[in-house]
């Protein structure tokens, strides 16, 4: 079975304003999806539609060809969402950050995988501080750990770049594009311009929303 | 019946069908409440305990009824909203809110103001009485949470279930502080649960209640109609219906 | 920072590609569970100011009133009974705002598991260190009021069992107002009307031990109250944080 997130017909209105209308989307398996758009274009909007957190809307889902309704706890069980916020909490470690989203999806409690993951991003040394003392980069590595603790094949991930060094940003998207390369599809907002590849397509948002489709 | 309800719930329907009820609802409600004060004022016998004082019944129990119905029909319509998205139902919560207030206060005006004779004060821990207020406290919260949000979808939504949370709660208040006032003041008079009224009393009284429930409903449908304007606005069929497009 | 690629290779296909929704529904509660008090175990202050606003609203009483022995034994299953509700509710608004803040309380609706069970977990911890505590606090307080011999252990009795149905009710509360920058007055206003019920009984349970009446109808129905709310409310939370969540 393969992967396959549809969206028909989508539109969000917002207090009397059409954010978007009439969007077709198709994303398959393999496939790096960036949304762009100006500021207030609905890029997040669109985001927290397609994961499933936003019920107001026009149009419908469809989860490997099952209107979403139907197949929510099947989707929820696939997807790896990163908003906005990081999602970390100041006052526990990056360990025990970790340990939670990890029991939160259902994976076996396993702490050299979590040792493993923050390993990856970078934060060998860091496990045992609160998170509080971490910078915002690092902070924003800890909820990027996530991507390696638990394997979940479709990723949304809203402005993932934000607040991560050169270097980072050259792994993140590195590791993007392995995860299109293993079969797994990639959702994601950023304002960084990211490296032209076969698997990458792009969804414009705004400037007469009425034709964002592709 | 799918396509029914859903045509219901159009507001370009539902404009159109209001319409036509609403001058027969006014027209009901004055009809009703004209007999039902001149009757229950002027005609029906004064009481042989309380005398005239007992006649501001008339008011006060319709506006009492008036009051949990409006609280009962704002849940159903934020069920209505919550599951079938139905945006008529959630214009016709919002328009609900402050009238149901409204009526409550008056409930509890007049039944202060029937406290002056009949305890000598104006106020009394009256089992009835404090339900009321309760229940005003409710509705206010209803639409202090509903003005409290930015995006009115939201809006809708919290207030639909805080309606449904406090229907639910209304028997359990009820029943509570019925269940207090008589462990506090046993075998006190109250005004409102009494013998059974000879039925010159009651007639006018029911003719009053119905009275004040077209009045009920034929103020909503009014408000509705507005709100449905106002939030339709860009809309084709309002801007025609203004005459701003041919 | 090791490159990502030498990790690749070796993880290569071993990513499952389609899975099934797994159970775990137990695992996921027991580790909010856990998180949540780790949380509150580490900003203490947030544990020990309820217990000190109640203590402090009781101090007011006699010297707002009269220090008259007599007059507070009469009035004190009341005011321990309000005192410790309006602590109880001091408590809540911050019960899902931390998790609104960081973000943690979106990741929350996205799990693959029942989210009246995970908001559950999350009430049982708030009634685990503010409730419970308020309950055990609230015998030592009726001494200060010279509450009548023998009511004690009902006082601290019906706090427990009522409180847990506080925090339930007041957590719908919470939910509908998380999202609203000043949702701290607006919180106190929806759920102390709701909260009433639950005040009579409690209440009434401590008067009815001071007058030797039989104090388990009192209690049944506190109990009655608590099935109530456990049963109905995780629904309303679940609903109420997805509005907010929306917003």
């Amino acid at each position: 079975m393969s992967l396959r997130l549809q969206a028909r017909k989508l539109a969000c209105e917002r207090d009397d304003r059409w954010l978007f209308r009439d969007l077709d989307l198709d994303i398959h398996a393999g496939e790096i999806v960036r949304v762009e758009g100006p500021n207030g274009s609905g890029k997040t909007t669109l985001l927290k539609i397609l994961s499933g957190q936003l019920a107001d809307f026009q149009g419908e889902l469809y989860w490997n060809d099952h209107p979403m309704r139907r197949t929510r706890q099947d989707f929820l069980a696939n997807l790896l969402y990163l908003g906005h916020s990081p999602g970390v909490k100041a006052a526990l470690t990056p360990l025990e950050n970790l340990a939670w989203y990890q029991a939160l999806a259902g994976e076996p409690d396993d702490e050299a995988a979590r040792f493993a993951a923050l390993a990856a991003v970078g934060l060998a040394g860091f496990e045992d501080l609160p998170a509080g003392q971490l910078s915002a980069g690092q902070q924003r590595r800890v909820a990027l750990a996530r991507l390696e603790l638990i394997p979940r094949p479709l990723w949304v991930l809203d402005e993932p770049f934000t607040a991560i060094d050169r270097e980072g940003v050259a792994d993140l998207e590195a590791r993007l594009v392995a995860h299109a390369r293993r079969g797994g599809c990639v959702l994601v907002t950023t304002h960084h311009e990211l490296a032209d590849s076969p698997a990458l397509r792009r969804v414009r948002l705004g400037q007469g929303a009425d034709d964002a489709a592709f | 019946m799918w396509a029914f309800i859903h045509k219901l719930g159009s507001p370009k329907w539902f404009y159109a069908i209001s319409a036509r009820l609403q001058p027969w609802f006014w027209v009901a409600a004055a009809v009703l409440i004209l007999v039902g004060s001149a009757w229950g004022l002027a005609f029906a016998p004064a009481d042989y305990q309380q005398g005239n004082s007992f006649r501001i019944i008339y008011v006060h129990v319709p506006a009492a009824f008036l009051a949990q119905s409006i609280f009962v029909s704002m849940a159903v319509a934020g069920f209505i909203f919550m599951v079938w998205k139905i945006k008529i139902a959630d214009m016709a919560a919002a328009m609900m809110a402050p009238l149901g207030a409204a009526m409550t206060f008056v409930a509890l005006f007049s039944g202060a103001v029937w406290g002056v004779p009949t305890w000598g004060t104006w106020w009394m821990w009256d089992a009835r009485l404090t339900s009321m207020l309760i229940l005003l406290f409710l509705y206010f919260g209803v639409i202090a949470l509903r003005g409290a949000f930015s995006s009115r979808d939201s809006a809708s939504r919290a207030a639909s279930v805080l309606a449904m949370v406090g229907v639910i709660n209304i028997p359990i208040i009820k029943y509570s502080v019925d269940w207090w006032y008589t462990l506090h003041q046993p075998a006190t008079f109250s005004v409102t649960s009494r013998p059974a009224m000879p039925m010159e009393m009651w007639a006018p009284l029911l003719i009053m209640v119905l009275g004040f429930y077209c009045f009920f409903i034929a103020l909503t449908l009014m408000r509705t109609r507005s709100e449905i304007l106002r939030r339709e606005s860009s809309k084709r069929w309002v801007r025609e219906l203004a005459g701003e497009v041919s | 920072m090791p490159h990502f690629d030498s990790r690749l290779a070796q993880e290569q296909g071993d990513m499952p590609l389609f899975r099934e929704p797994e159970g775990g529904a137990g695992v996921a509660v027991r580790a909010t569970l856990k998180r949540d008090l780790v949380l509150l175990m580490r900003r203490r202050s947030e544990v020990l100011n309820p217990l000190v606003f109640f203590a402090l609203v009781i101090t007011l009483f006699p010297i707002g009133i009269s220090p008259d022995p007599e007059l507070l034994a009469i009035i004190a299953p009341g005011l321990l009974w309000v005192a410790a509700l309006l602590a109880a509710l001091l408590s809540l608004d911050s019960l899902f705002r931390s998790d609104f803040d960081d973000g943690s309380l979106e990741q929350l609706l996205l799990a693959p598991q029942p989210l009246p069970a995970l908001a559950l977990a999350k009430v049982a911890v708030h009634w685990l260190l503010t409730g419970l505590p308020l309950a055990l606090m609230a015998p030592l307080l009726g001494i200060m009021l010279s509450l009548p011999a023998g009511s004690y252990a009902v006082l601290a009795l019906s706090l427990a069992l009522g409180s847990a149905s506080l925090s339930l009710i007041g957590a719908i509360g919470a939910a509908l107002t998380v999202g609203l920058s000043r949702g701290g007055v607006l919180l106190s206003l929806l759920v102390l009307p709701l909260y009433i019920p639950v005040l009579i009984f409690g209440a009434g349970a401590v008067q009815a031990a001071i007058l030797g009446d039989g104090v388990s109808a009192h209690l049944a129905i506190l109990g009655a109250l608590l099935a109530v709310a456990l049963s109905l409310a995780p629904w309303a939370i679940a609903a109420s944080l997805r509005i907010s969540i929306n917003g």
